[in-house]
């Protein structure tokens, strides 16, 4: 590539074996840097930064849409608190979140352990399985809308005929029941994605540690406990808290299923947000309680930057 | 692998895992059946002795052509596509930047830098919707697909940037040290000699990121407002239902249609689908 300046004729071609400012500015290590930064930079800057730092600033003023709104302090906050539907959103957010992540775990370990083993159609079924975390979940959830329907509901047919019931659920119209039903809903979503991740997980642990422990006469439950557990640990730790992240901040599942209904029973921080600060256009009071998630989020991060170091150091 | 006698195979093994497999795809079964059944066998309710749930007797397209000729459904899906790509497009280009930087060059706050992104990859939308509504509407973006378009790659570029990183790390330094003796530029380098062994990473990235664009709702939903913008998800939520009445066919023709180019996507990906999704997950 770089020709010796004296082989060449022509003196136009002095200056190849130099490089124009701009490529000699990409070789210092810094400027590349910065160049290739520069779009991801602007991007997240311009919506994530930016509407961070609006949103807390929204959440101290009284404005609502097309009205700039004054600075009201803390006084959007303090009327949270003494906000019942606020106080029910926050108790059903963090009933949905741990009840479904301990199902999710459970149902999805399960599940890799079986994937982990050796059948005809392996492949097949985990691609199969994994369908419903790929799947829109808005589209997908209609259809369990449409299976909780009271009048026309397939899950009461069956439950029927199995002589289980004998009047009809309604799914998602009693208070008790309806978070039940989104819950269900949310397990069917989440568990493919444990499964899956862990099932990966479980792929990286040398079998070889399982016949070694088996011919040191371990069960199957001591094999699993104290040789396949502990490896997969760290893998478990990263979905979990990843899970509990999404979950915590849910929406659309709820907002397709119930709305928030009924009476409120299934109300999380993400749909009250949306219900006050898009349904009702008091935007400052909506980003308030948006806001209100990030405490319990920022928590989840710091522990998961934490156990990540702590992971990557040993 | 599996010991012990054959009733013990069924019961810890074929038993659990068909539950698992019914479970996990009825409701994809259940959608199909509703696309095709004709509204008079729909609307039977379940206690009806004549309820047939699991088969259709009289399947028909009804549905699917109300769904295509009397909604705008078929604009969806286009408009789903473009916002899809595009946020797709931009977040690979980001992402394979800033990864290549993060992985591969010395310079100041690299660390917190790497650090900031991922931490940007764990917001989730939900938490930024109602200002990001508000800068939309000043920035004049409100209602167009570049409302879209310019905010999916918040979420998607931090993705795409730890999950190349992943791959930019595998690959020896020898190898760009050798270009570059030969007197290739850094730029150069970058573009021909890394970015090319980065293709199955790009490749699960890209997968990745699309069908995370194809699922986005809440966006879609506060930016978009008027029926001929909205993405699949919206239009489906919004315009088929009208006030109480639910059109149950026509929804779930739209469920299955608005799935498709997902499912297509994925199942001929499937191995770079799963590499993405645990890529994302153990960073």
């Amino acid at each position: 590539m770089a020709v010796p300046y004296a082989l060449t004729e022509r003196p136009s071609y002095a200056g190849a074996p130099r490089r124009g400012p701009v490529t000699r500015l990409l070789e210092d290590q810094r400027w590349l840097a910065a160049v290739l930064l520069a779009p991801t930079i602007v991007l997240l800057g311009l919506f994530i930064a930016y509407p961070f730092v609006k949103g807390v600033e929204l959440s101290v003023t009284d404005a609502t849409v097309g009205v700039a709104g004054h600075f009201v302090g803390l006084r959007n906050f303090a009327a949270l608190m003494g906000d019942s539907i606020f106080r029910i959103a926050v108790a059903n957010t963090f009933l949905y979140t741990a009840v479904t992540t301990v199902f999710k775990l459970a149902l999805g370990l399960w599940l890799a352990l079986l994937l982990n083993r050796h059948f005809k159609g392996k492949a097949l079924t985990r691609a199969f399985v994994l369908l419903p975390f790929i799947i829109p979940t808005v589209l997908s959830t209609f259809a369990w809308k449409w299976m909780f329907d009271p009048t026309f509901s397939v899950i009461n047919w069956t439950l029927f005929r199995l002589g289980l019931i004998h009047a009809r659920i309604n799914w998602l119209g009693d208070p008790g029941l309806a978070m039940v039903s989104v819950i269900i809903v949310n397990i069917w979503r989440g568990v493919p994605f444990y499964a899956i991740s862990l099932l990966a997980g479980l792929q990286t642990i040398n079998p070889e540690l399982q016949e070694a422990a088996a011919i040191d006469g371990a069960r199957p439950w001591q094999r699993f406990r104290y040789v396949t557990w502990p490896l997969l640990l760290p893998v478990t730790m990263v979905v979990v808290l990843f899970s509990i992240i999404q979950t915590f901040a849910d929406f659309q599942l709820v907002y397709v299923l119930t709305g928030g209904g009924p009476a409120n029973a299934t109300q999380l921080f993400a749909t009250y947000a949306y219900q006050i600060g898009v349904g009702t256009g008091l935007l400052s009071q909506g980003a308030a309680v948006s806001l209100a998630m990030f405490p319990v989020l920022l928590v989840v991060v710091i522990v998961q930057l934490l156990y990540i170091r702590r992971v990557e150091i040993h | 692998m599996i010991e012990g006698a054959k009733w013990r195979r069924w019961l810890f093994f074929y038993v659990p895992l068909g539950a698992f497999i019914l479970f996990l795809l009825f409701p994809f079964y259940w959608m199909v059946v509703t696309t095709f059944r004709p509204d008079a066998e729909l609307y039977r309710p379940w206690m009806a002795p004549n309820y047939t749930p699991f088969w259709t007797l009289h399947p028909t397209l009804a549905h699917v052509k109300y769904l295509l000729g009397e909604t705008l459904f078929s604009r969806w899906m286009l408009n789903t596509l473009v916002i899809s790509i595009a946020a797709t497009a931009i977040s690979l280009f980001c992402g394979l930047l800033a990864g290549y930087a993060l992985s591969r060059l010395d310079f100041p706050f690299a660390g917190s830098l790497g650090t900031g992104i991922f931490v940007t990859y764990l917001v989730p939308q939900t938490l930024l919707f109602i200002p990001l509504a508000d800068i939309i509407r000043n920035f004049r973006l409100g209602d167009t697909p570049w409302s879209l378009i310019l905010t999916y790659p918040t979420f998607l570029i931090p993705f795409c940037t730890w999950l190349l990183m992943g791959y930019f790390k595998a690959i020896p330094k020898e190898l760009e040290e050798c270009a570059r003796i030969d007197g290739a530029t850094r730029w150069k380098a970058m573009v021909y000699i890394i970015f090319p062994i980065a293709v199955p990473g790009i490749l699960s990235a890209g997968i990745f990121a699309f069908t995370l664009s194809w699922n986005e709702f809440i966006y879609a939903l506060v930016f978009l407002s008027s029926p001929e913008q909205k993405t699949v998800s919206v239009g489906v939520t919004s315009e088929l239902i009208r006030g109480d009445v639910f059109f149950w066919g026509a929804l779930m023709a739209g469920a299955l249609l608005g799935s498709i180019p997902v499912a297509v996507i994925y199942s001929f990906f499937v191995e770079h689908y799963v590499a993405g999704l645990t890529g994302s997950v153990k960073g």
